[in-house]
Order: C-alpha cells, then sequence, then structure tokens
C-alpha cells in the first residue's frame, strides 16, 4: 500500500519531448485512471513508473522516497502488459510463480499464494496448461494473476482490455473493479478509452501531447472540464462545439453572439478585456432537449437518426450549417429530413475562450454539477 | 468446426503433386549427391584390396583406425576441439547477436549487421591468409611487439592451437550470430520487460527468458557451426600447420596422398558417424528437436 507523487515529470527520446513536466498525487488504494489519444504519453509515463524507462527530468516519490534510480525490483510495483508478455515455454503455474521465485520465496508460500491467486481469478482448473492454449480472456487473468501474487505497492495496467472483444472487455472490466475492491490496493490503469476511464476511476487523469489537461473525479470531469480538450474528450457522443463572439460582460453573467446572429446571455464570469473575442461555446447531446424552449435554441433538419433503444441520437444541421447532436428519447419518431427545434438551458453549457481554457461558471443547476 | 468440404480430397490430390514436384529437383539432389556417395562411401569402407582389381568384404579398415593411435587421437581431438569451438563461438556470438537484436535501433542496427557480414565477403582462404599475415613470425603483430619492446626476438604464432581456435571461431560467427539475431528478433520486448517488472536482474532474465526462447536458434547455430569445424579442412591446416592434427587432414592423406580409398572412406564414414552422435547428444541435452531448431 503507497502514496505515489510524481513531480515535474519530464521524459524525453533525443530530440523528442514526450512529456512535458507531470503533476500528479497517487492516494494509497486509489484507482487513478490515465486517459488521453493515442500517442500522448499515457504507456511512456506509466513505463517512468514501473522503472522500465530512465527518467529525463523531475522526481517520482513512493511513500516520500524517491525512486528515480531504483531498479523496478526495488519499487514494489507490478505491470500488467497490454501483450500480456506471458512466457510461452511456462506453464500458467510457473508465469505465477516466476515473480516469487525470484524473489527466493520460499516453495509452500510460494505455493499458496499462486493457488489463492489463481482461486480469485477461477484459474485453478488452468495452472497446468500453456499460455498457447488459452483463450485471450484467460491470458489476461493469468497476467493480472501473476501481478496479484507478487503483492504489490502499485498495480499498474497498460491498456490491459484492448486485446478482448467487447463482450469480454465489458466482463474484464467489471472483474477488475471488483478485484479493486476485494484488495484494495493503488491501481494505475492506462486507457484511451473514455468509458473505460469514467467506470474505473476514482480519479481520471486526462492527458493530451504529453501534458496533464486535468485530474478529477469522473463526474468532476464531465460536469466541469477545464478545457475544451477535456470537454470534447469526456463524454460520448462528445460535446458539440460552436464559435461565438463575445458581446457584453457583467460579471456573473456575459452576452454572446451565436452564428445565426441571436444572443444568448450565459453564466459565465467573462473578464472584460475578452470583450469582443470569438470563444467556444460546448453543449452536451444529452443536455440538447426536443421541443422545449430555452437559453440556446436549435432549429434545423435532421440528417441522421441513431436509435439505442433507450435513447436516439439526432444529428442536426442548423441553417448557418453547423452540426449539433442531441439526444432524443429512445421513443422518438423523429425521422431524417425533418425540421426540429430543440433547447438548452444556459446553466448546462460550457465556454472556453481562445486558448480552450474553460471560463468559470457562475450559476450552475444541481443536475449539472458534481457536487453531493 | 467439421463441416464436410466435397472439394477438399480435389484439393489435397492437386496440392500433394504440386508440392511432390517443387520437392523433385530437391529429392534427386539428396539421392544423387548425398545419399549415393554416403553408400557408396559405406560399401568401399567395408571391402579391402585383395590385389589389382579384386576386392574382399573386410572390416580391415575400422580396425586399423582402432589399432592406430593417432589416428583415434586425432578423431577423439577433432570432436573436443569442435566442441570447444562451437562453445566460444556462441559465447562470443550470444551477446554480439543481442546487442544487435535488441538493443541497436533502426538504421544503426543494420549497419551493425553488415559489418558481421563484410569478412565473409571475402573467401576463408583469403580470410585465412589474413591471420597468417598478421600472427606469423615475421608478421604484424610480431613485429608491433618487438617495436613496442615487449619482446626481444621474433614470436611465432601460428601452428598452435590457440591460433586455430582463433581461425575456427572466426570462420564460425556469423553462422552464429545469423540464427541468433533472428530468434532474438522474434522475442517480444515486453516478455523482457516484464521479467525485470517481476523482479530478474540481467543474469536472471536472460537465463529464464531469453536462453529459453532463443534454444531454437541457440542449437541450430551450434549444429551448424559444430559440423562446420568438424568438417572444417582450410583453417587448421593453414593455422595449424603438420601439428593442426584434425581429422579432415587425415582424410585427405588417405585419399590424395596414400591414395587408400578404402580407408579413407572409413575415415570418412566415422567422422560422419561422429557428427550425427554428437548433434543428437547436444539435441537430447538441450531438449530441442530437430524440427524445432529448422522451424
Ligand atoms: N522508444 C521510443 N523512442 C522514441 N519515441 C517514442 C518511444 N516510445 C514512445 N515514443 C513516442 O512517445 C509518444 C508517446 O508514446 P506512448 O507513451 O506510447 O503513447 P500512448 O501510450 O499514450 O499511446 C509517441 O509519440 C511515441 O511515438
Ligand atoms: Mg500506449
Amino acid at each position: 500500500m503507497a502514496d505515489l507523487k510524481l513531480n515535474q515529470i519530464r521524459k524525453s527520446y533525443g530530440a523528442v519531448d514526450v512529456l512535458h513536466g507531470i503533476d500528479l498525487d497517487v492516494k494509497d488504494g486509489e484507482f487513478v485512471v490515465f486517459v488521453g489519444p493515442s500517442g500522448c504519453g499515457k504507456s511512456t509515463l506509466l513505463r517512468i513508473i514501473a522503472g522500465l524507462e530512465d527518467i529525463t527530468g523531475g522526481d517520482l516519490l513512493i511513500d516520500d522516497d524517491i525512486v528515480n534510480h531504483k531498479t523496478p525490483k526495488d519499487r514494489g510495483i507490478a505491470m500488467v502488459f497490454q501483450s500480456y508478455a506471458l512466457y510461452p515455454h511456462m506453464t500458467v503455474y510457473k508465469n505465477m510463480a516466476f515473480g516469487l521465485k525470484l524473489a527466493k520465496t520460499d516453495k509452500a508460500a510460494l505455493d499458496e499464494r499462486v493457488r489463492a491467486a489463481a482461486s480469485i481469478l477461477q484459474l485453478d482448473q488452468l495452472l497446468d496448461r500453456r499460455p498457447s492454449e488459452l483463450s485471450g480472456g484467460q491470458r489476461q487473468r493469468v497476467a493480472i494473476g501473476r501481478a496479484i501474487v507478487r503483492q504489490p505497492k502499485v498495480f499498474l495496467f497498460d491498456e490491459p482490455l484492448s486485446n478482448l472483444d467487447a463482450a469480454l472487455r465489458v466482463q474484464t472490466r467489471i472483474e477488475i473493479a471488483k478485484l479493486h475492491q476485494k484488495l484494495k490496493s493503488t491501481i494505475i490503469y492506462v486507457t484511451h478509452d473514455q468509458i473505460e476511464a469514467m467506470t474505473l476511476a476514482d480519479k481520471i487523469v486526462v492527458m493530451n501531447a504529453g501534458q496533464v489537461e486535468q485530474v478529477g473525479s469522473p463526474m468532476q470531469l464531465y460536469h466541469h472540464p477545464k478545457t475544451r480538450f477535456v470537454a470534447g474528450f469526456i463524454g460520448s457522443p462528445s460535446m458539440n462545439f460552436t464559435r461565438v463572439k463575445i458581446t457584453a460582460s457583467a460579471g456573473e453573467t456575459v452576452t454572446v453572439e451565436m452564428p445565426g446572429g441571436a444572443t444568448a446571455t450565459l453564466p459565465f464570469s467573462v473578464p472584460a478585456g475578452d470583450i469582443g473575442k470569438e470563444v467556444e461555446l460546448g453543449i452536451r447531446p444529452e443536455h440538447v432537449e426536443l421541443d422545449r424552449t430555452g437559453d440556446l435554441p436549435v432549429t434545423g433538419e435532421v440528417e441522421v437518426v441513431e436509435k439505442l433503444g433507450d435513447s436516439t441520437y439526432l444529428y442536426v444541421r442548423l441553417e448557418n450549417a453547423d452540426r449539433v447532436t442531441l439526444r432524443a428519447p429512445g421513443h422518438s419518431r423523429v425521422k431524417v429530413g425533418e425540421t426540429v427545434q430543440a433547447a438548452a438551458e444556459g446553466g448546462a453549457s460550457h465556454l472556453f475562450d481562445g486558448a480552450g481554457k474553460a471560463y468559470r461558471k457562475t450559476n450552475c443547476p444541481a443536475q449539472y454539477s458534481a457536487d453531493e | 468446426m467439421s463441416t464436410p468440404n466435397p472439394t477438399g480430397s480435389v484439393a489435397g490430390n492437386g496440392l500433394k503433386l504440386g508440392v511432390l514436384l517443387m520437392a523433385t529437383p530437391l529429392l534427386l539432389w539428396l539421392v544423387l549427391l548425398v545419399l549415393l556417395p554416403h553408400i557408396d562411401l559405406l560399401m568401399v569402407s567395408l571391402r579391402e584390396r585383395i590385389s589389382y582389381g579384386k576386392y574382399e568384404f573386410s572390416f580391415v579398415n575400422y580396425i586399423e583406425f582402432f589399432t592406430e593411435p593417432l589416428y583415434w587421437n586425432t578423431y577423439v581431438r577433432t570432436a573436443t576441439m569442435s566442441i570447444l569451438a562451437t562453445a566460444l563461438t556462441l559465447l562470443i556470438g550470444f551477446p554480439v547477436a543481442y546487442y544487435i537484436a535488441k538493443v541497436m535501433r533502426g538504421r544503426a542496427k543494420n549497419v551493425l549487421f553488415l559489418l558481421c557480414l563484410i569478412p565473409f565477403w571475402v573467401s576463408e582462404l583469403v580470410r585465412t591468409f589474413g591471420w597468417m599475415i598478421l600472427l606469423r613470425e615475421s608478421g604484424v603483430v610480431s613485429h608491433f611487439l618487438q617495436w613496442a619492446g615487449l619482446v626481444d626476438g621474433p614470436v611465432e604464432m601460428l601452428y598452435n592451437d590457440v591460433t586455430i581456435m582463433v581461425g575456427l571461431v572466426y570462420t564460425s560467427m556469423l553462422f552464429m550470430v545469423v540464427p541468433l539475431v533472428s530468434v532474438l528478433d522474434s522475442l517480444d520486448d515486453s516478455l523482457i520487460e516484464a521479467g525485470y517488472d517481476l523482479g530478474g536482474n540481467a543474469f536472471t532474465v536472460t537465463r529464464d527468458i531469453v536462453i529459453p526462447h532463443a534454444m531454437p536458434g541457440i542449437a541450430s547455430g551450434c549444429i551448424v557451426v559444430f559440423m562446420l569445424t568438424l568438417g572444417n579442412y582450410l583453417t587448421p591446416t593453414l593455422l595449424g600447420g603438420k601439428s593442426s592434427l584434425w581429422f579432415t587432414d587425415q582424410i585427405y592423406t588417405q585419399f590424395i596422398t596414400r591414395f587408400n580409398w578404402e580407408t579413407g572412406s572409413a575415415f570418412g564414414f566415422l567422422l560422419l558417424v561422429l557428427s550425427s552422435f554428437i548433434v543428437w547428444l547436444g539435441l537430447k541435452l538441450s531438449r530441442q528437436t530437430l524440427s524445432d531448431t529448422v522451424g
């Protein structure tokens, strides 16, 4: 069990900077998920924590000890690899026992721990098989088992579900969540899939191009994205964005001019210096409702209808050629080509400045807030 | 899973014929150039020349081998030296191959691999002469040592076992490095990283992960190097001179110098038995099969 602290961690490969100063605190027992688009440096950061990559700059602390130069062995960390990295020439039992054997654990304790882990992961029947005789999901469990037997301070997972099919992915995701509840260990989990991140994490770290965009609970990120990137990344289908112009700012509210020329008054605190600037307004599809009026009205022709059963997504083309996605109830009978009217509350919207930073919302209705 | 396939048998037959046709040159080569000569070799080795053009079945050639200490001493010595040369080649070749396959990246990797190939662009004869120029009494190394004041007079570094060994290892290196590089290339980096992550160090990871994975490559490299060394004539004779005591030299002497084809054949056959036996033993001890090694 351990606290982990990242202090301005930087990483370069030759002249290429991959991580540009990452700060992060991970508390004992927390389930932290690194999420971000492919190539943003998630795996690199995880491998730095594991001790598989050198740190170019900054400090990594485990329980207040700087471990920058400690070998993986001395960090008390176990990693589950994306490719599983099971040893083809060893049985499941030997694969799981390998770490303990290297640590010269005595035979009886080793056997007990391997069997205990195997029973948690329902691998009891498979101990004598070789990895080549297992399904993808079983291999995944062996890889997790190999980490569990070592009773590490921190578990690291690198996209552990990416090689599984959709059904198995959901099932394994739930198993990992249960495992965390049972073991109460610190877990750092990397994924590019925001649904995995939302469902598993106590704390999500959204990364983009080698930087941390925002750290927070899933609901904080969903309701209070600090940047346009986070707003667009979290949520599915993703948030609608449109360019608007700030025409007036009055302390707690701001007036913006919409692309069609209409104006709307929204609850954001915008500095007077930003008046006249082009900014971006964002609104989630699920917060735009059909057949109602509100601060942000939308009228347009339906281009695509996606029926998901419990809900229906409408892809609407506005008069100014902007496109807006909105969510209608599952029983909606709207057809392609129809003109629909919808609207969203100003309190549900998000406003981002030219650099993509969110303006502070001054009045946030309870249903659009992460506060309990 | 087992849906009947009505066209299966037809396709199967077509496939078999195709394979047979493609394998014909190989089969011809095997029968005409490998099998027939060896059967003949065995027959010749099992006869005794009574008078001109008259032969009788006899074991005399083999008896001669076992009763003449020079022969079987040379035989045993050739085997031990070859095993030693193979082991040394592996010991030197493995780190080189590991470095090429796992440490180097991109262009540098190809360049290094090519550098290993360069010595093999000249013939073995020229390469061996290169060593002779360096090591002989009036050679480069001898001159250098004298110039540096490390020795008083010229030193002869040819014609001893160490030199033979150096020459053999040098000549064989490529045949060890190539299969090792290819087998190590196929080892996923994450397997090595997982080894360190699970608490391994360079030694345990090499012993428990890299070597088991590389075993087929190690076996095939060793087999090729061993056979080439055992059957090498040029390197031991040129670098070892008369003191080389290499078994191929005995065979050469029987066939060419003494024109005794019967004894020469017996020796040739014994060499074949020796190499087959040692290769078989090596595979048994390393728990490899020939098909693993080739595949
Ligand atoms: N060994 C390496 N050498 C050079 N560049 C690398 C190396 N490993 C990763 N990178 C680069 O670092 C960036 C981040 O990679 P990675 O951490 O694997 O991304 P992610 O896991 O988020 O998809 C990528 O642009 C990748 O090309
Ligand atoms: Mg990755």
